[in-house]
C-alpha cells in the first residue's frame, strides 16, 4: 500500500504491566503498513485497548518496549507530540465548544489561521456527512452525530496513524451497522493508518485489512479477514471469530470416527485423536440414505433468511448447521450431513 | 379541603420558623437604626451609629475583604490545578491527599488556629501580618474550592477529556486552560463564592489570630457587642449583612443558572 497515507507502525516487544502488578500485555511485536487499517480484535480484558493506549502515547511500554513510527522511536514522545488521531469510545467531545470548534481544537493548536481552519472544518463535514451542525452544542447532537463529529476532529489534524477505540460501540445496533459501512468507506477514501480495537467480531471483519486476535494480553492469531476465519490457528480463534463446531474424534484411515458414522478428513490428516472446526453454514443438509454421517434434527429456528439446525447424535456433542431457508425440515427428523472435505479445519490441542 | 386545611398548616409552619430566625436578624438590624434602642423605634431614627462604626471599624471591612479577596486567589490558583491533578491523577495517593485537604473541615477553628500560632507564632512578621489571618483562612476554605471543583469535574470524564485535547496535541498547561477550566466553571463558581462568603463571616480562628491591628469585620463585630452601646454592635450587624446578603443571593443564582444549564443537557 505505498499510495496510503500516515506511517508505517512498529511495536518492538511490548509488554506492560501495570503499578500494581497486573501483567496487561506480554510482549508484543508488530507491524502495521503504511495506509493499512488493522483490526485489534478480542475479548475485553484481553490487551487490545492497552495496546492501542501505548500506540497513542497515553501508556508507556515496560522497559524493553519500543514503538516507532516509520523508523523513528517514539516510545518517549508525550501523545500531544506524536500527532496521532483518536476517537474514544465515548467521544470525548468537549462540551465547552462548539462541533466546528471542536472539530478545529487540533489545527487551532497547530496554530492554523481561522479561515484556513473554517474551509478545513468545512470539508471535513462534508466528508462525515454532519454539514450544517457546525454551531450545534455537544449535548444538542445524536449518538451518530456525535460519532461523526470524533472522527473529524481526529482526522482534521492529518494524524500519522489514526486510533479508533470501540468508536461503534456506544451505539445501537441499527445505526452501529450503517455508520460501520460509512466507517470503512472513510478509512479508505482517507487511506490513513489506521488501528481499530473492538470486541466485535463482525466490525473487525468488515473493516480490517488484516485482524489481530487478542487473547489474555498476547496475540493469538493475525490475518486477513478471510485467513483468520478459514484458517484459524486456534479453538479460541474458531469459536471467537463467528461460529464454529469443534469436534473431537478419533481418525482412521482418513476419515473421523464419530457416533453418527463418519466423515472424511482433508487429505493428509494423520490418524489418532484430532479436533476438528466446522463452520455452521459450510455443512448440507442430505438425504439420510446412504449419508456417510447421519444425525437428528433436535430444534430448528427460522431466522428469515436462513435456518439455524441443531442436529444429535452425528458427533460428540451437537452441530450447528445454518441451512437454506427453503429447506422443509422438522425437528425429529433423521437426516444426512453433507461434508466437503477442505471445509473441515484441523485444529490443534488448546493449551490452556 | 382537607388537603387546602394541609397546605394551608405546612405553609403557616414554614412562615412561622422563617420568622423566628428572620425577626431577630431584622430587629437587631432596626437597632442599629433607632436613636436609643432602649426607648424604642419611637425614640427616631438615625444613621449616626452606621456612620459611627463606619469611622471605628471601615479598616475591619476593608481588610475582611482584602483577606476574603486574597483567599479566594490563592484557593483558585492552588485549588483548581490541584481538584484537576487529584481528579486525573486518581489512585490511593490522591485519596489521602484529599483526605488531608478537607481535615479542616473537621478540625475547630480554634484548634487550627493554635497549631498556626504554635508553628508560626515565633516569625514575628508574619504574626503580626494580615497574611497570617489569611493563612487560617485559606486552610480553612480551601477544602470548599477542591471539593466543588472536583465534584464537577467527576461528572464530565475529565480524564478522557484531557486524554482526547492531548491526542489533538494540546500540551498540559493548554489542556487546562480550554478545556478543563470552562468544563469546571459551574464548580469553580461554586468554590469561589463559598470561599468569598466563609472568608467574610469567618470567626473562630480569626478570633484567635488576629492581633489589636489585624482585625476582620467578625472579629470587629465581636469587639463592638464587648465594647459599645448596643446600637453601635446593631449597625455593624446592618453593615455585615448588607455586604453578605448581596454574595448569597449571587452565589443561589450562579447555583440556579448553572443547574439551569445542566437540565437542558
Amino acid at each position: 500500500m505505498s499510495d496510503g497515507r500516515g506511517v508505517a507502525l512498529r511495536l518492538e516487544a511490548c509488554a506492560k504491566t501495570f503499578p500494581n502488578g497486573t501483567r496487561a500485555l506480554e510482549a508484543v511485536t508488530l507491524h502495521v503498513d503504511r495506509g493499512e487499517t488493522v483490526v485489534f480484535l478480542g475479548p475485553s480484558g484481553c490487551g487490545k485497548t492497552t495496546l492501542l493506549r501505548i500506540i497513542a502515547g497515553l501508556e508507556g511500554p515496560d522497559p524493553g518496549g519500543r514503538v516507532l513510527f516509520n523508523a523513528n522511536d517514539v516510545t518517549d514522545v508525550p501523545i500531544e507530540r506524536r500527532n496521532v488521531g483518536m476517537v474514544f469510545q465515548s467521544y470525548a467531545l468537549f462540551p465547552n465548544m462548539s462541533v466546528a470548534e471542536n472539530i478545529g481544537y487540533g489545527l487551532k493548536i497547530r496554530g492554523m489561521s481561522g479561515k484556513e481552519r473554517g474551509a478545513r472544518i468545512t470539508d471535513l463535514m462534508e466528508l462525515t456527512g454532519i454539514r450544517g451542525l457546525e454551531q450545534r452544542r455537544i449535548d444538542q447532537l445524536s449518538g451518530g452525530q456525535r460519532q461523526r463529529v470524533a472522527l473529524a476532529r481526529a482526522v482534521a489534524v492529518h494524524p500519522s496513524v489514526l486510533l479508533l477505540d470501540e468508536p461503534l460501540t456506544a451505539l445501537d445496533a441499527a445505526l452501529r451497522e450503517r455508520l460501520r459501512g460509512e466507517l470503512d468507506r472513510l478509512l479508505r477514501t482517507l487511506g490513513i493508518t489506521t488501528i481499530y480495537v473492538t470486541h466485535d467480531q463482525a466490525e473487525a471483519m468488515a473493516l480490517g485489512d488484516r485482524i489481530v486476535v487478542m487473547r489474555n494480553g498476547a496475540i493469538v492469531q493475525t490475518g486477513s479477514p478471510r485467513s483468520v476465519y478459514f484458517e484459524p490457528n486456534s479453538r479460541f480463534v474458531a469459536e471467537f471469530i463467528g461460529a464454529a463446531n469443534i469436534l473431537q474424534a478419533t481418525v482412521k484411515d482418513g476419515y473421523a470416527v464419530l457416533p453418527g458414522g463418519r466423515m472424511r478428513m482433508p487429505d493428509g490428516t494423520a490418524a489418532g485423536p484430532a479436533t476438528a472446526m466446522l463452520r455452521p453454514e459450510a455443512i448440507a443438509i442430505i438425504d439420510s440414505e446412504g449419508a456417510d454421517l447421519c444425525g437428528t434434527v433436535e430444534t430448528v429456528s427460522f431466522i428469515g433468511d436462513r435456518q439455524r439446525l441443531t442436529i444429535t447424535g452425528a458427533a460428540d456433542r451437537p452441530i450447528v448447521v445454518e441451512a437454506p431457508n427453503s429447506l422443509a425440515v422438522e425437528a425429529g427428523q433423521r437426516i444426512g450431513l453433507g461434508i466437503e472435505p477442505r471445509t473441515v479445519r484441523l485444529l490443534p490441542e488448546d493449551r490452556r | 379541603m382537607r388537603d387546602r386545611l394541609i397546605v394551608a398548616g405546612q405553609l403557616l409552619f414554614t412562615l412561622v420558623v422563617a420568622a423566628f430566625l428572620i425577626v431577630p436578624a431584622i430587629l437587631s438590624m432596626l437597632a442599629g437604626i433607632t436613636v436609643n434602642y432602649f426607648r424604642g423605634i419611637a425614640s427616631g431614627v438615625t444613621l449616626q451609629w452606621v456612620i459611627q462604626v463606619w469611622d471605628l471599624y471601615a479598616e475591619t471591612i476593608g481588610r475582611s475583604f482584602l483577606v476574603a479577596g486574597a483567599a479566594l486567589f490563592v484557593t483558585l490558583v492552588v485549588g483548581v490545578p490541584a481538584a484537576y491533578a487529584l481528579t486525573v491523577r486518581g489512585g490511593r495517593l490522591s485519596r489521602a491527599v484529599e483526605e488531608i485537604i478537607t481535615l479542616p473541615l473537621a478540625i475547630p477553628g480554634l484548634a487550627i488556629a493554635l497549631a498556626l500560632l504554635l508553628v508560626y507564632g515565633g516569625f514575628s512578621d508574619f504574626r503580626r501580618s494580615w497574611l497570617f489571618i489569611l493563612a487560617g483562612h485559606v486552610i480553612f476554605t480551601m477544602p470548599f474550592m477542591v471539593r466543588a471543583v472536583m465534584a464537577v469535574l467527576a461528572t464530565i470524564d475529565v480524564n478522557t477529556l484531557d486524554e482526547s485535547a492531548a491526542s489533538l496535541g494540546a500540551g498540559p498547561w493548554r489542556r487546562f486552560r480550554d478545556v478543563i477550566v470552562p468544563n469546571a466553571r459551574p464548580g469553580i463558581l461554586a468554590g469561589a463564592l463559598s470561599v468569598v462568603t466563609l472568608s467574610l463571616g469567618e470567626f473562630n480562628l480569626t478570633w484567635m489570630l488576629h492581633t489589636p491591628l489585624t482585625k476582620t469585620l467578625p472579629v470587629g463585630l465581636a469587639d463592638s457587642y464587648a465594647s459599645m452601646r448596643l446600637e453601635v454592635a446593631s449597625a455593624y450587624t446592618l453593615v455585615f449583612f448588607v455586604m453578605i446578603i448581596p454574595l448569597l443571593v449571587a452565589m443561589q443564582l450562579f447555583a440556579d443558572v448553572s443547574n439551569g444549564a445542566r437540565s437542558r443537557a
